[in-house]
């Protein structure tokens, strides 16, 4: 049923020679009248002058438009955007460099800092070791003082006792001869005598 | 009648004219060039008509497109050729509308007609021939002479060179009008069998899903093509102009 119009077809030239011809010959004609010049369109030539005047009226207009208001429209923006974010890197890389050498400043400025610090730290334990030292041997000069003295009157003493021992041991002599009983005993004698034991 | 796959490219006169006894009669075709023209002019001028810095969507597409063809012309014919870019954009925007506004059912395609590709093809090829030899006046023909043949070659070489030269607007503007002929005329036919078949009742109207489903999938070719098609119309321009530019190979 449906396949009607196909099979219609390829009984057509079954049904004789004449028949085909006749087909063929109507199909042309209702195609001649349908498309006017007869032709496939596209190959009519009979529209060809239109076609090309309307061409070049339309596409020149556009063309014209194109290049005198759109494509320098569209090239400004370009050109701006590319100039705005040429402008903007730039002016990025001068705040970093600008960044940087704040940095570099506060860096230098704290080895400054640190060697300033140092130096006053180096200059007060120095001044503070001198002073040391100088109380030092302030101290150590009186200790030397004081020992001397002492040492001076150490001999003073020694040599006051040395001086006394003499005396002392005539006297012992003297209360020991007495307490013997022996008699009375002459006092240069006991002199003589411890000096010649001291000896 | 309204099957028929060719009536699509019929050119039917809108107003008439006559001039000197040619025919020059406003028609649907001309039309269509017209519309063609202020769509791609509106979209383009509208689009950036704000000028934004920071781009709106409609906006880049214009942009896109702008770069997209500029890049091409300077890689092809290096930054001497984009004097040119007005010519080449403008080709570039005119068939890709033209090719587009024809996808939409019951509109004329501009460029299905083959002497308006010719047209065009003959206009880039014209701009070749009288801007190479206005430029470098008869050296322009080293054009046809590539270097290092052996002398027993060239008028073998030239002679193909000659005809490769002379094939280009015929190649460029049948390109293009095949591929949309070709392409509407298969659309057309496809979707005649849906109605055609659906006429047939029931099972016709579960046949005609697959002619539905390939009209549908034609569709979608035909909008790549429309794109393909202006882009390979625009590179080959591209091309041809820098052997203006550049006629030394």
């Amino acid at each position: 049923m449906f396949v009607t119009p196909g099979y219609a077809e390829e009984v057509a030239p079954a049904a004789g020679e004449a028949h085909t011809t006749d087909a063929t010959t109507a199909h042309t004609e209702t195609g001649a009248e349908h498309g006017g010049g007869g032709l496939f369109p596209p190959f009519d030539t009979s529209n060809y002058p239109s076609q090309l005047l309307w061409l070049a009226i339309t596409f020149g207009l556009f063309y014209l438009f194109l290049k005198n208001v759109v494509l320098p429209r569209v090239g400004g923006i370009l050109e701006v955007r590319r100039d705005r974010i040429a402008g903007d890197l730039d002016q990025a890389a001068r705040m970093k460099s600008e960044a940087d050498a704040a940095v570099a400043a506060y860096e230098q400025e704290l080895a400054e800092a640190k060697a300033r610090a140092n130096a006053i730290g180096q200059k007060a334990s120095d001044e503070a070791k001198a002073e040391a030292a100088a109380k030092r041997k302030e101290v150590e000069a009186g200790l030397d003082q004081k020992l001397t003295a002492a040492e001076a009157r150490i001999a003073t003493i020694k040599a006051n006792a040395m001086k006394e021992v003499g005396t002392i041991a005539e006297d012992t002599a003297a209360a020991i001869v007495q307490a013997l009983g022996t008699g009375k005993v002459d006092k240069a004698d006991i002199a003589a005598a411890v000096k010649a034991a001291g000896k | 009648m309204a099957n028929d796959p060719i009536h699509q490219f019929q050119i039917s006169k809108l107003i008439p004219i006559e001039i000197g006894g040619l025919d020059f009669s406003f028609t649907n075709s001309s039309a269509f060039m017209v519309a063609t023209v202020i769509v791609a002019s509106a979209f383009l001028f509208l689009t950036t008509s704000s000028r934004g810095l920071v781009p709106s969507r409609l906006q880049s597409v214009s942009e896109m497109s702008y770069e997209f063809v500029a890049s091409m012309l300077r890689d092809a014919a290096g930054s001497q050729g984009m004097r040119f870019f007005p010519l080449v954009f403008s080709l570039f925007m005119f068939v890709l509308v033209a090719n587009l506004i024809g996808l939409f059912p019951y509109f004329f395609t501009v460029t299905s007609h083959l002497i308006v590709t010719f047209a065009l093809a003959l206009l880039v090829i014209g701009t070749v021939i009288v801007y190479g030899f206005m430029k470098h006046g008869f050296g322009f023909l080293k054009l046809f002479v590539p270097h290092g043949v052996p002398g027993i070659l060239v008028p073998l070489v030239v002679l193909i060179e000659v005809i490769s030269f002379l094939s280009r607007p015929i190649s460029l503007s049948v390109r293009l009008f095949a591929n949309m002929l070709a392409g509407h005329i298969t659309l057309k036919v496809f979707a005649g069998f849906v109605t055609s078949l659906s006429a047939f009742g029931a099972v016709g109207v579960v046949g005609s899903i697959l002619p539905l489903f390939m009209t549908v999938a034609i569709t979608g070719l035909e909008v790549l093509v429309a794109f393909l098609q202006a882009y390979v119309f625009a590179v080959l321009t591209c091309m041809y102009l820098n052997d203006a530019l550049h006629p030394g190979h």
